[in-house]
């Protein structure tokens, strides 16, 4: 077993060296879940309460400003896109922070840097797991008539495109975090904002023109929520800006992925 | 046969940027005005080369900024080097501080999963050696309570016994010994010994001269990044010595005697005030203490403003100005009362509580209950040499940088 050390010349994903590490990404999620919840009072409840009391505000509000709901009662579609929402959120939220917060281990000791952010992200997709257990538990109790094979085929095909897009923007986040220390208030503000610029309380369907719809899908999280949401309402859905999305969060994907590499090199230099 | 470690020409630059911070904010960023401070670059390392062989022990010593850290850092793999390259054939596990990823809320056999994972250890690996780690670590009682309810002491062990388990080619250890108390130290410098004799390939970086002496056989001597001396370790460490009295000698003439009067760090009117101090070792006026020695510094006072009891106290600060010991007669409950204008108030440590071949820095202060009047930084210096580790009692944990001073008094004496 021979390497060599030296400065950083061509970056590559270094797909073998993360495999080597595999367990460690087991272990990274495994501890952020077990501390998450065994800190928190409400444990395992706080998964779900996040976005079910979100989806009760927002029901409260989507009756004030009657907003549209595709023809299904506005709980199970607020919380629908909620639940994907909360996921990304908590994903880009924390693999965003993941490098800051562990620079006291990246200083002393040596493992591919990839594996934190992703085990950030690992443990929102643990949380939606939770979250959506629930939503299961809503449409039985709106009696909503679903085509089970429509939800098992778009539901997983939803989770990844979400965390393929908040790998992607939280990578990328992350290595600016470390360099500029400024996105520690951004990130909140950013991921709060392009909430209200995705279609997770309101439908697509409340824009009036074409363009405004694809401008849209550029959100990679338009298109996930859309083909879940697809999967319950039984609408066409608009191929189109799904492709769009698809793309866009390979984009984001390997944007991330690629800056996140030509940089670790020097994180333990300046974290 | 091929060396195990072969390091080539290493050099590792870094920027400068004054007092503020490595990283940017995005302000600055735009501004550009990281720019014109490029050329303020620093070689850490510089040129270093040499070759470790299979199941050879070398140890890196030198000064504080000498660029030891570094080393281990682009050794094993934390930080890339700017020029240069290292081949290595082996298995690298590196220490350069023990429990490295620790959770206070996870258990103790949960963090040592953890912390075993993050040293590079299968999960089926930690299985295997999971008793013999709790038995090593000698906290089997609290092994499932969360790390928070335990001593540091216990941490320690806890972090000591993952570490121990490791079975690496090459294994490569920073300053770890330093911490713990004296039955902990002789427990990891034994097993560190263990290591070395199995036939594997050890780095050890330490300021402890003696656990180097026995540990290793070769020795690498850094000096303000490049590489001073490679050979014997007896004649590195000599050498290491040896430059550590040629800086005693230029700081001073007059050995352990300080003039206040003109320092030049006295601000407070010359002909008063702290006028002089003498350092003496186990009742010697010198300027070279040892750990566990009786360390006492005496300082003559001429007063003309102290009306009630006076405040006397002092900060022991390393070379980088960390502060180890920062004490005054109040926190120890003792009174300094004197109605005499020349007085000599003295200090004495039972068994001075350092463990560092390093030169350290007094700031004193002299006042009363909220006023400093006399105030005097890096007073005085005094270079500890650390001897051997089985014999001092109180060790420094550097991890806290921190020191309890266990035995200390002050005495007011009127002239």
């Amino acid at each position: 077993m021979e390497y060599i050390i030296s400065a950083p010349k061509k970056i590559s994903i270094g797909i073998k060296e993360l495999w080597s590490y595999k367990e460690l990404f087991y272990f990274f999620t495994w501890r952020d879940i077990k501390v998450k919840y065994k800190q928190a009072m409400f444990g395992f409840a706080w998964a779900i309460l996040q976005p079910l009391v979100t989806m009760l505000i927002f029901t409260f509000l989507g009756n004030m400003l009657s907003i549209p709901s595709d023809n299904i009662p506005y709980p199970v579609f607020a919380y629908s896109g909620l639940m994907l929402w909360t996921m990304f959120s908590s994903a880009v939220t924390n693999a965003g922070n993941s490098m800051v917060t562990s620079s006291n281990i990246i200083k002393k000791i040596y493992f591919p840097r990839l594996i934190i952010p992703v085990s950030s992200i690992l443990v929102a997709a643990f949380d939606f797991i939770m979250a959506f257990i629930v939503f299961i538990g809503l449409l039985i109790y709106f009696n909503i008539e679903v085509s089970v094979f429509k939800v098992i085929c778009f539901v997983p095909i939803s989770v990844i495109i979400t965390i393929i897009a908040s790998f992607g923007l939280g990578s990328f986040l992350a290595s600016l975090n470390v360099k500029y220390r400024d996105f520690k208030y951004i990130i909140p503000f950013f991921v709060q904002s392009l909430m209200f610029l995705t279609p997770v309380i309101y439908p697509v369907s409340v824009l009036k023109y074409q363009w405004a719809k694809y401008l849209m899908a550029v959100n990679p999280m338009s298109g996930a929520i859309d083909l879940t949401r697809n999967a319950i309402i039984n609408n066409s859905l608009n191929l189109d800006c799904f492709l769009i999305s698809v793309v866009s969060a390979i984009i984001i994907f390997f944007v991330g992925l690629f800056y996140f590499r030509k940089t670790e090199a020097y994180f333990a230099d300046i974290a | 046969m091929k060396p195990i470690i072969e390091i080539q020409g290493i050099g590792k630059k870094y920027k400068l940027r004054g007092q503020e911070m490595p990283y940017l904010t995005i302000r600055e960023a735009l501004l550009g005005k990281n720019k014109n401070k490029v050329k303020n670059e620093f070689w850490a390392l510089k040129d270093i080369s040499f070759d470790v062989f299979q199941g050879e022990s070398i140890g890196i010593i030198g000064k504080n900024g000498a660029g030891k850290s570094t080393l281990l850092k682009i050794l094993s793999k934390i930080t890339p080097p700017t020029e240069g390259r290292i081949i290595a054939r082996g298995r690298v596990a590196s220490l350069l501080e023990v429990g490295t990823g620790f959770h206070p809320e996870l258990t103790g056999i949960e963090n040592i999963y953890l912390n075993g994972s993050i040293l590079g250890l299968k999960k089926a690996e930690i299985k295997k050696k999971l008793d013999q780690i709790i038995d090593f670590s000698g906290v089997e009682k609290f092994i499932d309570t969360p790390l928070k309810h335990y001593s540091s002491g216990m941490q320690l062990r806890l972090a000591f016994a993952v570490a121990a388990h490791l079975e690496p080619e090459i294994l490569i250890v920073d300053e770890v010994l330093a911490v713990g108390d004296a039955e902990f130290q002789k427990k990891s410098l034994g097993k560190m010994e263990e290591v070395a004799k199995q036939g594997r390939t050890v780095l050890f970086v330490s300021h402890n001269l003696s656990a180097v002496k026995t540990l290793c056989r070769r020795g690498v001597l850094l000096n303000n990044g490049v590489t001073e001396v490679v050979g014997e370790i007896s004649d590195v460490v000599d050498r290491y010595k040896h430059n550590i009295n040629q800086i005693l000698k230029t700081i001073n003439t007059d050995y352990g005697v300080f003039d206040l009067k003109n320092h030049k760090n006295k601000i407070y009117d010359k002909n008063y005030g702290m006028q002089k101090v003498t350092t003496y070792c186990d009742g010697k006026v010198s300027e070279k203490m040892y750990s566990g020695c009786n360390f006492k510094f005496v300082v003559n006072i001429k007063d003309k403003e102290i009306k009630n009891k006076i405040l006397f106290g002092f900060v022991i600060k390393d070379s980088e100005g960390e502060s180890f010991i920062g004490i005054n007669n109040k926190h120890k409950g003792i009174e300094l009362i004197s109605d005499n204008n020349e007085k000599e108030i003295t200090v004495e440590i039972q068994s001075l509580p350092i463990y560092r071949n390093e030169v350290f820095f007094v700031d004193l202060f002299l006042g009363e209950i909220n006023c400093n009047y006399d105030v005097i930084t890096e007073a005085f210096q005094f270079e500890i040499e650390a001897v051997d580790i089985y014999e001092s009692s109180n060790l420094i944990d550097l991890r806290y940088n921190k020191v309890v001073v266990k035995e200390i008094n002050f005495y007011l004496d009127e002239k």
